[in-house]
This record gives C-alpha cells, structure tokens and sequence, in this order.
C-alpha cells in the first residue's frame, strides 16, 4: 500500500483559483452575521447588503487570461463566464424578491444567505474538474434550495414543495452518488481528465455506461428532463415566487454548467454511447412540457411546464456534443434566464388580498392598469415563444442550428414543432393581458387594477431590467455569443 | 477468499433495497432512511474500490459523503418537521395538496 501523501496541496496549486469560491461562502456568512444584528424594520437592508455582495463576486469571480487551478478547482474562461452569469441572474432574482418576500409568506431573513450559499454551490459545480467535488458543490446548492423552497414556513403548500423537492433530491442524488462510484470504479479516479479515457479501443465497458447513465439520472433529476420531471411543476408551484424564479434560472443554469463541463466536455463517448435514450429524452422532455403547459390555468404551473420544455431545448446539445452546440447552450442559459425571471417578476405584481395571485386569468386588464409591465411581460412571451428579433430567438436559432450542423435532423423537426404549440400558450398570457379585462368584470371578478401590488419600484425596475436584457441580447447578440465561445475554448483539453 | 468484488455486489444489494424502499414506503421518515442507505451503498461501493486499486482516494470521498449524508439528515428531518407541525403526518399519500 502506498504511503499517505504528505504534501496535502497538489502541484502547481493556485490560490487565484478558489478565491471567487471563498468570497462567495464569505459573502454568504456575513450576509449570515449581518442579518442577525440588521434591525427588524429595515430588513430590505439585507437585500441591497446581498445584490452588493453578488455584483462584487461578478467581478472577482472573472476569469484571468491564463487559467489558474487548485488541484480540482479550475478557474478558466469557462468557470469565470458562469461565475457571471449565476450571480448576475442571482442578484436580479434578489432585487424583484425585495418587495415580495412578505406577501408570499417569506419573513425570515435567511433567505439571503442561503440564497447566496446556493449561488456558491452552483460556482463550485461550474468550476469543478472531479466528480466528487463537482457532487459537494452540487448537493452544497441543493440543501440550501431544499430549505429556500420550505422558506414559506406557514404555509402547507411550501412545506410540501420543500418536502417533495428534497426527497426527490436526495434520491436522485444516490443515483448520481453511485454513478461517479462506478466510474472510478473504472477509471481509477474521479478526475474529470480520467472520463476521457474510458473509452478505449472497441468502446466503454459495460460498468461504464451504467455509471455514465446513473449519473445522467441525476442530473436529469437536478435540470428536471423527463421522465424526472414529475417533482418540478408541484415544487415550483408550491416554493415561495422568488426562490422559484430562483430555482427556474440560477439552479437551472449551474446543473447545466455542471453537466456541461463534466459530461459534456469530459466524457465525449456519452453523446455516442448514449445517443438513443439522450435522444428520446430530449424529445420527450420538450413535447410533455409543452402538452403540459398547454392545460395549465396557473401561470406559475405553466411557466414550470415551461422551464421543463426549455430544458428540453437545451438537452440537445447533450445529444449533439459538439463545441458548437455547447456554446449555444451557454448562450442560451443566459437568454433563457433573463426573459424568464421578467415573466416571474410580472406575476409577482399581483397579489389578491395579502395573497400571490398566480393564474392566468389574475393578469387580466394588466396592460391598462400596469402598460409597462404588461409589456415586459409581452417582450419575455414573445422571447419565450422564439419570435424574432428577441432574445429568445437568438437562442433558439443558435442552439437549433448547432444541432442541425452536428445531424441531427428528426430531433430539430421536433424542436420547432414544439416552438409552435408553445406559442399557443405564450400568446395565450398576452391575450389575458390585453382582452380579458371586460370578460372578468362582467363575471363578478376583480380587475387587475385592484390586484396590482401598490408602487414597488424595485420589482419594478428588475422587470425593465429583465425586459431590456431580452431585448439586448435579442439585438445585438454577437458579445454574448462571442463570450461563450471563448468560455468554452478556454476548457483545457477540449 | 472475500475481495472487493463481493463488497461491490454487496454495495448493489444494498443500493436496490435502498431504491424499492423509496418507491414501495409510504412514510416519510422510512423513505428518508431509504435514501441514506443509498447513499452509504455508494460509500462501501467507494471504500471496495479504494481496497481494490490500491488507491486512498476512494476513502477519502467516504468522508465528504459521511458529512454530506449529515448535512442532509439536518436539512431533511427539519423539513418533515415543519410539515409535520402544519399537517400532523408524515405519510407520503397525504400530501396531496399539490399533485404528485
């Protein structure tokens, strides 16, 4: 048996490389500390205390023009562009739940830290280069989010979307436990350069597979892909408004960075061995999600049948497996996030006696009560849908036309089809917005007038602001595009 | 002669009985403890490994789990609490207020 390892620092060790990690769990703990002195009264403090922090970390946590590693923590293009992304989308899901935490039934200000360890969770998953610290970072985001999704304490539909989300987790997380014990089993470790070489001459074995599969599983747990989807649209109906806004972008876009770097780019005979089921999957994902969301009248049920469709959009390029494709998905992450945290925070305007209203037929008369809202909401619809020239669109195009290039025909079929059948939907919200209103008075119910929070100018201004980026990243996407592919280029060996 | 193989096999049973329990209890805390014995099947998955390579990595990641599995025992215990003070149950049927 070998001696113990002495020297606990691997070679070429780079302090530069975990410092956004430690400044985020920092972050985190101060926030933790300064929450329990922070007086009663002005607790939003807290808040604008948290966005500080996450703005700060989008700036540390960038990428040196060299990568920098601490044995299997690497700080590249690639983990620095989703360091960016996760804290920007995060302290834009902060700012709109500024003004909403009370209403949904929110009143304990642990809700920022945990938020913010959640975030450093999601950074250590992008940033990982072993499966093991890459399952800690993981599991690090999940409990926090197990507990943010049960922050509504008094409310038994939050306790039940808590309860749900961490059993359904925890469980996916021993698939996902079990597969990285296979592939070591197999490769000899968990380094992430090690995938690379299972597949040797005359394919993987059949030990691999099973572990790459198992470990599929639960990632398809984490992004929700069917047939693992059954927990997302009660968990996300049940968690308080901003921790699933929350849940739909930040949680969404770090499984994808994870999966990305660690399957995608690590293991390439994944997207071979494995075509057929990724294939269905992907598929099935897109089509249930969009038949599902077709029935929805809540409008919080259907944006999570939503988000299950997207993540079946974005499941293709883990079929497709090419650099091309991944770059797409990036950029779609980013796209993706904005319009759908501009829908979540129009739903959040509303509230019907000291209560979310939350379905569709609550946004009736919004574009006469609230025009400029109602019209965020119109522009994250239409971005949703795929129309161009907004954001949405860019994505799809980009994203669609990777996974044509890499062959596969029948599946980009699929994929519009489905883009289709979710405007019916989509345009479906904007109808209420615009027509509904006569319909519900004449019924006896209350116009949106009524139901529209009073002034709250920091939901407010985080809808202009998810607005305005679906709009920007619509028109000029080349910077976005460009960055990704740089993020990308920058993963070593790839 | 017993060798890692047997451990991995083990590991298997143990891992399958840890997923029927998920799937066939009804009670929370059953299905919880369900879930842990997944998770210490890949531990022992790990450690037969670790004995069979030779290596120390395999033992290590043993501990990450172990605290990880804690972690998460405090996480989940505290949640079927706060249901259990709203719904006094902890029978997975009776949650129904949001479809499964």
């Amino acid at each position: 048996m070998n001696p113990l390892p002495l020297n606990l620092l691997p070679p070429g060790a780079d302090y530069a490389a975990v410092m956004p990690l430690l400044w985020a769990f920092a972050a985190a703990v101060l926030v933790l500390i300064a929450e329990m002195f922070w007086p009663y009264r002005s607790r939003r403090g807290v808040g604008w205390l948290t966005i500080a922090a996450l703005l700060a970390i989008a700036v540390l946590g960038r990428a040196p023009s060299e990568a920098v590693y601490f044995g299997p923590i690497a700080l590249d293009g690639f983990s620095g562009w989703c360091n960016g992304l996760l804290c920007l989308v995060a302290a834009l899901s902060v700012l709109m739940s500024l003004d909403t935490l009370e209403v949904n039934g929110v009143t304990r200000g642990e809700y920022y830290p945990l938020l913010l360890f959640a975030v450093a969770g999601g950074m250590v998953m992008a940033a990982a280069t072993d499966l093991v610290v890459m399952f800690l970072g993981l599991e690090t985001m999940s409990m926090a989010v197990y507990v943010l999704a049960g922050m509504g304490k008094a409310r038994r539909r939050s306790n039940e979307a808590s309860l749900k989300y961490f059993l359904l987790g925890a469980f996916a997380s021993a698939f996902m436990l079990y597969g990285i014990a296979l592939l070591y089993s197999q490769a000899g470790s968990t380094d992430l350069a090690a995938m690379a070489g299972l597949a040797g001459e005359g394919g993987t074995s059949a030990v691999t597979r099973l572990g790459a599969a198992l470990l599929l599983v639960g990632f398809g747990f984490k992004i929700a892909a069917v047939p693992f989807h059954l927990w997302a649209p009660d968990v996300y109906e049940g968690a308080p408004s901003p921790v699933t806004a929350f849940m739909a972008t930040v949680v969404k876009a770090a499984a994808f960075a994870a999966l990305l770097r660690s399957v995608l780019l690590a293991m390439p005979w994944v997207a071979g061995e494995l075509q057929t089921p990724l294939w269905v999957a992907a598929a099935a994902t897109m089509t249930v999600g969009n038949l599902a969301a077709l029935r929805q009248r809540s409008l919080k049920r259907m944006l999570a049948f939503s988000s299950v469709a997207h993540t079946g959009y974005l499941a293709m390029a883990v079929v497709a497996g090419t650099s091309e494709a991944a770059a797409a998905l990036l950029f779609y992450l980013a796209a993706y996030a904005a319009m759908n945290l501009g829908a979540f925070a129009v739903m959040m305007l509303l509230a019907d006696r000291g209560r979310p209203a939350e379905n569709i037929s609550d946004l009736a008369g919004l574009g006469r009560a609230r025009p400029l809202a109602a019209l965020a909401m119109t522009v994250c619809m239409l971005s949703l849908t795929g129309i161009p020239p907004l954001g949405g669109f860019v994505a799809k195009v980009s994203l669609f036309g990777a996974v044509l290039d890499a062959g596969f025909y029948t599946l980009v079929v699929v994929a519009v089809l489905n883009s289709v059948l979710s405007a019916a939907y989509y345009l479906g919200v904007i109808r209420a917005m615009y027509f509904d209103d006569a319909d519900s008075v004449a019924a006896g119910g209350a116009s949106a007038a009524s139901r529209v929070l009073p002034s709250r100018p920091a939901l407010t201004v985080s809808i202009l602001l998810a607005a305005l980026a679906v709009v920007l990243i619509g028109l000029s996407p080349s910077p976005l595009l460009g960055s990704s592919l740089r993020a990308l280029a920058s993963v070593a060996g790839f | 002669m017993v060798g890692p193989a047997h451990f991995m096999a083990l590991s298997a049973a143990l891992f399958f009985i840890g997923a029927a329990g998920v799937a066939t209890r009804r009670n929370i805390v059953v299905i919880f403890m369900s879930v842990e014995l997944m998770l210490n099947a890949a531990n022992l998955a790990f450690v037969a490994v670790a004995r069979g390579l030779g290596t120390m990595e395999g033992q290590v990641i043993v501990f990450f789990v172990m605290t990880l599995a804690a972690a998460e025992a405090a996480v989940g215990l505290a949640v079927i609490l706060a249901m259990f003070r709203n719904r006094q149950t902890v029978d997975a049927g009776e949650i129904s207020l949001l479809k499964w």
